[in-house]
């Protein structure tokens, strides 16, 4: 079946399988910031912006997203850029395979709140997984980087 | 320093963050057929038949195999230096399945759902055996897990199958009994440790191809790349020239990816096929089919005199390694080796025990590799003894814990798998670590507990740790440094980046000692064909072992280019001044820049191309020490833990990047707390893995980690590049003690099994109330 749906700003049409999920759809299509780290919608390293608003695309039907407008990290280059650097700075960064999603969740959150309170940080964070930093360096930068830009 | 010991960005993280493909599967031929593998429902089996007729007639399944497709002839998946530690006792596929999740078969098909349903189709026929279950009981069992004949050890590790010992290992030095005798306080314990998952966020994933010269190319998310190249060589028989092994960049790995997986079957599909191949583990996968840290009994008892001198150790250990004996000496080892030592002045101590197969999902390598388990043991013990000597635990380590300048026996004693190499602490700076974290925690306003008006208790409690720095005469690293025109270089490392870093700390390394920005050294790793040999990355090795080969390549390069500028200057190399991007004559106006040096070499006159390799191996492991301390709220009625702070002073010598150290220790302190405190791998009665999704199996999230105090201190270890030691696990180590010791510091009682939740916090209180009203 045919859907159509703007992808980091452009409007495209897809041809996609009844039961395809949003996540193997951009993967198909060479977005690549997307992974896949579950089976269960548990992980978070799949999110994107759905109209703005994080949602795990592992757990979307592609079929489901006529009309909306889709974000990734291809389509939010200049903000990432400007996220990165706080990020990088406390080295928050290790293997880096959360990290497309982090940022998103990150720049959703900073349209979202008005200057969150470090514990409403962290409770926006809490479906991105990361097994390697241990959390505390990446809050710091979030921190930094809201402070700042917002 | 201009360049090491800063908080320099990693070279490749904002490239990473904007999603470019950089992890394998990213990397993987669109038309790549799909690898998916049958698991065994059961916990032992013997596999009567495969009838694979009807998923061979589905249109788009291009083969299945079973272990009639392959040669018999066992080896190891443990990804070790050879020959290996780890008893050779796996076949690609068997016909016999030792763990529910084992390999019964794989299929071969154009796409996922192709091979989704061509798995349902084949029709299994199993002769349903006992399994060994609990490890308690596997040896001498009357169900023998591994009663092949093929299978061997391949040298002297204590193998004995007929009674499902994977391994055994025993040591002592010093009189034991006159040790004990001499004590006036003794006491024993028994501590038990779980499977932990790894729970890296990128699944265990490969795809190959055949390129034009007819060779497979492979891409893996392996921590050890040349590793993999040897064993795939061995197990499946093909030529090693043939074989071409690329990490790209790995999305975790934390021992799991040491050992090889998806590998075999995906190369095999496309050597036979010639066509592309992949393959992806789903998170059951990972979870159910990949590896756990192996749980352990470990059975100790501590002597002291009313002083409090450490007179004695007497360890016993018993540990899991699952359904194959992968690392299962040397993680029990190191429960012992990278412990035992920071008691250093008892008179006597024994270490012994076995490992043991059971038909549970294979132990492996993780990041602590035994010492986290054994640092449990000990660093409880320790207070237990102190509470009953009635001396304060921290008066009582610093009388008893090793300090600089000193050795302990057991670093002669104790390798991995073999004998050790005895070392002094040149660098030990946990004097310093043991005072710096009493005053960040703030422990003489909190130890052993504040009551706070919530009704919760507030309470602090601590332990001491070390780890090493790669294996002595075993683990080799080298890398590759050329100069190019322009004048900026390539450094080429075995070295595998699997997020700690080490491809930025390597780099800095190079730019620190050829005296340039970092940019201007682009770092690659690791491809088997391009880069110069590494064993990879575990043991902590990196930063010590590949550092060094790093420096060393880059020393040399250095000698190179003088020789250059001194030829094209017209005087004698002690004249030269190396400044980095400009070459200078003493007490002379005459110069030349790099750019012009590398371009003229390059172009115009005695053309050439300097590269310089060197390698390295450690003829020592100098251990990185840490004090670990964790404060905690405790809710005396459910006993509920809120995690305050926890406070890390690291000895890890200099650290190269202090930014991406603080990151291992901080990483390595928040999965050693989710091992404390609520990580644990279960599975059913009948062996079925019921934890095997991240609902039921829960890591720290952002919520439960408020405030993490990491600080190093000052030390500087003239072995080591620039004056470092390794970081990578040593942060893992402290926090299942220090928790345990917290809570018995809150409310009086003493949770020896892993982890500690508040159902077992609570059960504790019942049942000492029951005792102090008897
Ligand atoms: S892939 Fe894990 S939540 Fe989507
Ligand atoms: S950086 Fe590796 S999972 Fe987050």
């Amino acid at each position: 079946m045919k859907v159509k749906f703007v992808l980091n700003g452009v409007e495209r049409d897809f041809e996609v399988k009844a039961g395809e999920y949003l996540l193997d759809t951009l993967r198909k299509h060479n977005i690549l910031s997307v992974k896949k780290g579950c089976d269960a919608s548990s992980c978070g390293v799949c999110t994107v912006l759905k109209n703005g608003k994080p949602v795990l695309s592992c757990s979307i039907l592609t079929a489901r997203c006529e009309g909306l407008s889709i974000t990734t990290v291809e389509g939010e280059k200049a903000e990432v850029e400007k996220f990165y650097s706080y990020f990088g700075a406390e080295g928050a960064d290790q293997c880096g395979f959360c990290n497309p999603a982090t940022a998103l969740t990150v720049i959703a959150m900073k349209r979202e709140l008005k200057n969150p309170s470090e514990s409403a940080i962290r409770q926006y964070m809490v479906g991105n997984l990361c097994r390697c930093s241990g959390y505390v360096a990446q809050n710091k930068a979030i921190l930094n980087y809201l402070e700042d830009q917002s | 320093m201009k360049t090491v010991n800063k908080a320099i960005p990693s070279v490749d993280g904002l490239g990473i963050m904007l999603g470019r493909p950089a992890f394998t599967d990213d990397l993987a031929d669109v038309s790549s057929l799909i690898v998916k593998v049958l698991r065994s429902p059961h916990a032992f089996a013997r596999i009567k038949s495969i009838n694979k007729e009807k998923a061979l007639n589905l249109s788009g399944v291009e083969m299945v195999l079973t272990h009639q497709d392959f040669p018999r002839k066992p080896f190891t998946r443990a990804g070790q230096g050879y020959p290996e530690p780890s008893p050779h006792d796996k076949f690609v596929l068997d016909e016999y399945v030792r763990y529910v999740g084992d390999e019964v078969a794989a299929v071969v098909a154009k796409d996922e759902e192709t091979a989704e349903a061509a798995l349902a189709l084949l029709d299994v026929e199993y002769d349903i055996l006992e399994p060994v279950l609990n490890y308690q009981e596997a040896m001498d069992h009357k169900a023998v897990v591994h009663p092949e004949p093929e299978i061997h050890e391949m040298f002297p590790i204590g193998f004995e199958p007929k009674r499902n010992i994977a391994a055994a290992y025993g040591m002592d030095f010093g009189n034991l009994d006159d040790a004990f005798s001499e004590s006036d306080v003794i006491i024993e314990e028994t501590f038990t440790t779980q499977a932990q998952a790894h729970v890296m966020m990128e699944p265990h994933t490969v795809n190959a191809r055949l390129d034009v010269q007819n060779r497979l190319i492979i891409y893996s998310s392996t921590q050890t790349p040349f590793h993999v190249r040897r064993i795939l060589s061995q197990a499946l028989a093909i030529p090693m020239h043939k074989i071409r092994v690329i990490k790209p960049r790995v999305g975790g790995g934390f021992g799991g990816k040491q050992a090889i997986h998806g590998e075999l079957l995906v190369a095999w599909v496309t050597y036979k096929t010639g066509k592309p191949a992949k393959m992806v583990y789903t998170r059951k996968e990972v979870f159910e089919s990949s590896y756990t840290r192996h749980p352990m009994t470990l059975k100790i008892k501590l002597g002291a005199t009313k002083s409090g001198k450490l007179k004695a150790i007497d360890w016993y250990v018993l540990s899991n390694t699952g359904a194959y004996g992968e690392h299962a000496l040397t993680v029990f080892m190191v429960a012992g080796s990278k412990v035992l030592p920071l008691y250093n002045k008892v008179d006597a101590a024994r270490f012994h025990g076995h490992v043991v197969y059971t038909n549970h999902t294979p132990a492996g390598a993780y990041r602590g590799y035994g010492a986290i388990q054994g640092n449990f043991a000990l660093e409880s013990a320790v207070d237990i003894l102190c509470e009953k000597l009635q001396i304060d635990p921290i008066v009582f380590r610093r009388k008893n814990m090793i300090l600089e300048g000193e050795t302990s026996p057991v670093f002669e004693i104790m390798g991995e798998g073999t004998e050790g190499t005895a070392m002094n602490m040149e660098t030990c700076k946990l004097d310093y670590c043991l005072d710096k974290g009493l005053e960040l925690i703030d422990w003489k306003n909190k130890y052993p507990r504040v009551p706070l008006e919530n009704g919760k208790i507030k309470s602090v409690g601590m332990a001491l740790a070390m780890q090493g720095s790669g294996i002595p005469y075993i683990d080799m690293g080298a890398a590759t440094i050329k100069l190019n025109d322009d004048g900026f270089y390539n450094l080429t490392v075995g070295a595998t980046d699997i997020g700690q870093g080490s491809d930025t700390i390597l780099a800095q390394i190079a730019a620190e000692t050829l005296d340039v920005p970092i940019e201007k050294v682009v770092v690659y790793s690791s491809d088997t064909d391009l880069t110069p040999f590494d064993v990879g990355a575990y043991a902590s090795s990196t930063t010590f072992v590949s550092g060094n080969a790093v420096y060393k390549a880059a020393r040399h390069m250095r000698e190179m280019i003088v020789k250059e500028a001194a030829e094209i200057l017209d005087v004698d190399t002690s004249e030269i001044v190396f400044g980095g991007d400009v070459i200078l004559v003493k007490n002379s106006e005459a110069t030349i820049s790099m750019r012009d040096l590398s371009n003229r070499i390059t172009y115009n006159e005695d053309q050439k191309q300097l590269t310089a390799t060197s390698s390295y191996y450690g003829t020592k492991s100098p251990p990185p020490f840490m004090a670990g301390f964790i404060e905690i709220d405790i809710d005396p009625e459910t006993g509920e833990i809120d995690i305050v702070d926890y406070v890390s002073v690291v000895d890890c010598g200099v650290p190269i990047n202090i930014k991406l150290a603080q990151g291992q220790v901080e990483g390595g302190i928040v999965q050693g707390l989710g091992m404390a405190h609520f990580e644990v791998v279960k599975s059913s009665s009948k062996g079925q893995l019921i934890t095997n999704d991240l609902l039921k199996y829960k890591i720290p999230t952002s919520a439960d980690i408020p405030k993490l105090t990491t600080a190093f201190a000052k030390s500087y270890e003239d072995s080591g590049p620039y004056g470092a030691k390794s970081v990578g696990e040593i942060g893992i180590d402290t926090p299942p003690a220090a928790l345990a010791n917290a809570v018995y510091n809150a409310l009086g009682v003493r949770i020896t099994d892993l982890p500690i939740t508040s159902e077992k916090i609570i059960l504790a209180l019942q049942n000492k109330k029951n005792k102090e009203s008897h």
